[in-house]
């Protein structure tokens, strides 16, 4: 393979970290300029709502693209996504408990009371274990079948979270149905995948053997 | 720095060049990650600056009956910020589409079950009444609100002029259909033109208004120019933008809010804490302005004064 000869990319993670975390900077920089607008905390709210969807769905992104292309850097920079649309959802929550003026028993009664939080509050509770579990003994503890497993949660948290998005909208639901359906391609690009894989590997048990070459799929 | 043969095929010889490729390609990612992440997520609204050059200040004036005494939302926060989906879904699109807007000349049809069905041009209904201020909360239903002062005359003035035959019951409202001056209007995001009613009684109330100036100046066309409802005991949405018909009717007018979401934009849309939205709780709201969140009051301060237009109603179900 022609990657085994190239220097070992070692800007590419920091770049994307930086990368993943400059909108960070700028909320806050919009922040002190008033640029973002009459009802700065809604806007703060929306924004990082849509930056986890965003950089989730670019974490889902990596495998089917280093499958499809051969190229292995997607798997290097998974986890970084993955971690950042971590902390974008734990942003989007505290800017939420903020708004509430962290009064606990309006966000109880917001996550029992309606589907809309409830989702969103599902789908930040899914990624919890799994941004848990992105250490690097993790796999090794787990098991790599376990860890495999237990990391498939990061679709129904990405639904969870189309679906937060979709009930937020008050019309035109342009924006969450485009999520919609990258989640959706990303999923049925992965099952179809695993079926191919499948074929002429039948046993779920017998994918540990073949990791040895490749890294494993989240 | 030592002379070595070179070679290629060995990437350590060209340090200058690895480490400049590298670093263009480090520098491109973190441009091209952040600057996408930056395009799909951010949405600048309108810098909230402090009053604009020229705008009238109303505190100095004394308050009048039904005014409140709340500070006044700075003119450039209450015309950057609105909710108008003829301009287009974004808070921040009315401000930037309103050039698109001619409110001269402007007539406004009156008509229904009234005895005089006329058709008047806005400058001669304006010259009908004496303009008055009037300092109102406004409160949106997805739970903002802004306190404003209306240049205006008292819709009560306007319908008894209209001469309502004893069949009128409701006021129905609408707005201009034209998609070339409204672009929003253009995509089907609410059954166009956008139509409101009030009940008749709701509509002789002497706080039910009828807006042609915000703070001392000529209603920008972002804030509902040149003719807008301003009922301040009911959600924001009911005070109807940039109206050409009013039309009395025996019948209760079928609202495009309602229509478009009959489980949370009732007819009724008062102001109150107690009935939640599907999504959200109503007790609380942000001024604009404010960081944080106030308690919502029951009819939004307005309780003394109207509270009694729904006494026997179950504003649970009539929401």
């Amino acid at each position: 393979m022609k990657a085994a000869v190239r220097p070992p990319l070692a800007w590419l993670g920091p770049a994307v970290v930086i990368g993943g975390l400059l909108p960070v900077a700028v909320l806050l920089l919009d922040a002190r300029t008033g640029a973002l607008g009459a009802n700065p905390v809604q806007r703060a709210l929306l924004q990082t709502g849509v930056l986890t969807l965003a950089t989730l769905v670019l974490s889902l992104g990596c495998t089917p693209l280093r499958r499809l292309t051969g190229w292995t850097w997607p798997a290097r920079i998974r986890k970084a996504l993955g971690l950042i649309a971590f902390l974008y959802a734990l942003l989007h929550f505290g800017i939420y408990l903020f708004d509430q003026g962290f009064t606990l028993q309006t966000v109880l009664d917001d996550v029992l009371k309606r589907p809309f939080i409830t989702a969103g509050f599902g789908a930040l509770v899914l990624l919890l274990p799994l941004a848990l579990t992105s250490f690097r003994g993790s796999v090794r503890r787990l098991g790599f079948a376990r860890w495999t497993a237990l990391h498939r949660l990061v679709y129904l948290a990405a639904g969870l979270g189309v679906l937060h998005y979709w009930w937020g909208v008050k019309k035109d639901h342009t924006e969450p149905l485009i999520y919609a359906l990258l989640v959706a391609a990303l999923l049925i690009v992965r099952v179809v995948l695993a079926r191919r894989a499948g074929g002429r590997r039948p046993a779920s048990a017998t994918r540990l053997g073949a990791s040895s070459e490749r890294p494993p799929s989240a | 720095m030592a002379h070595e043969p070179e070679d290629p095929s060995v990437q350590k010889e060209l340090p200058r060049r690895t480490f400049l490729r590298n670093a263009t390609l480090f520098a491109g990612t973190v441009a091209g990650l952040g600057g996408g992440l930056e395009l799909l997520s951010r949405r600048p609204g309108a810098a909230a600056e402090g009053t604009l050059p020229g705008a009238v200040t109303p505190a100095a004036r004394p308050l009048g009956p039904y005014d409140v005494k709340d500070p006044i939302t700075p003119y450039a926060q209450a015309t950057s910020y609105n909710n108008f989906y003829e301009f287009g879904i974004d808070k921040a699109d009315p401000a930037r589409m309103a050039g698109s807007l001619h409110t001269r000349p402007w007539t406004v049809r009156l008509d229904g079950e009234v005895r005089k069905p006329q058709t008047v041009d806005i400058d001669t209904l304006q010259s009908w009444f004496p303009l008055e201020d009037r300092i109102y909360r406004m409160r949106c239903v997805e739970g903002w609100s802004m306190v404003m002062p209306w240049l205006g005359f008292p819709l009560a003035a306007l319908i008894r002029r209209m001469e309502p035959t004893s069949k009128a019951k409701y006021v129905q409202f609408t707005a201009l259909y034209d998609p070339k001056q409204f672009p929003g209007q253009r995509g089907n995001v609410l059954d166009w033109p956008y139509v409101e009613g009030l009940r008749l009684d709701e509509a002789l109330h002497p706080l039910a208004f009828m807006a042609v100036g915000l703070q001392g100046r000529v209603l920008p066309g972002q804030n509902g120019a040149p003719l807008r409802l301003a009922v301040p005991w009911k959600y924001g949405f009911k005070s109807i933008k940039s109206v050409v018909r009013i039309t009395l009717t025996e019948k209760q007018p079928h609202t495009t809010w309602s229509l478009a979401a009959p489980d949370e934009y009732g007819f009724y849309a008062n102001v109150n804490p107690a009935v939640d939205h599907p999504r959200w709780s109503q007790a609380t709201e942000r001024r604009i302005g404010d960081l944080g969140r106030r308690k919502t009051l029951p009819f939004n301060g307005y309780a003394d004064q109207v509270a009694h237009l729904y006494t026997g109603l179950d504003l649970r179900r009539n929401f």
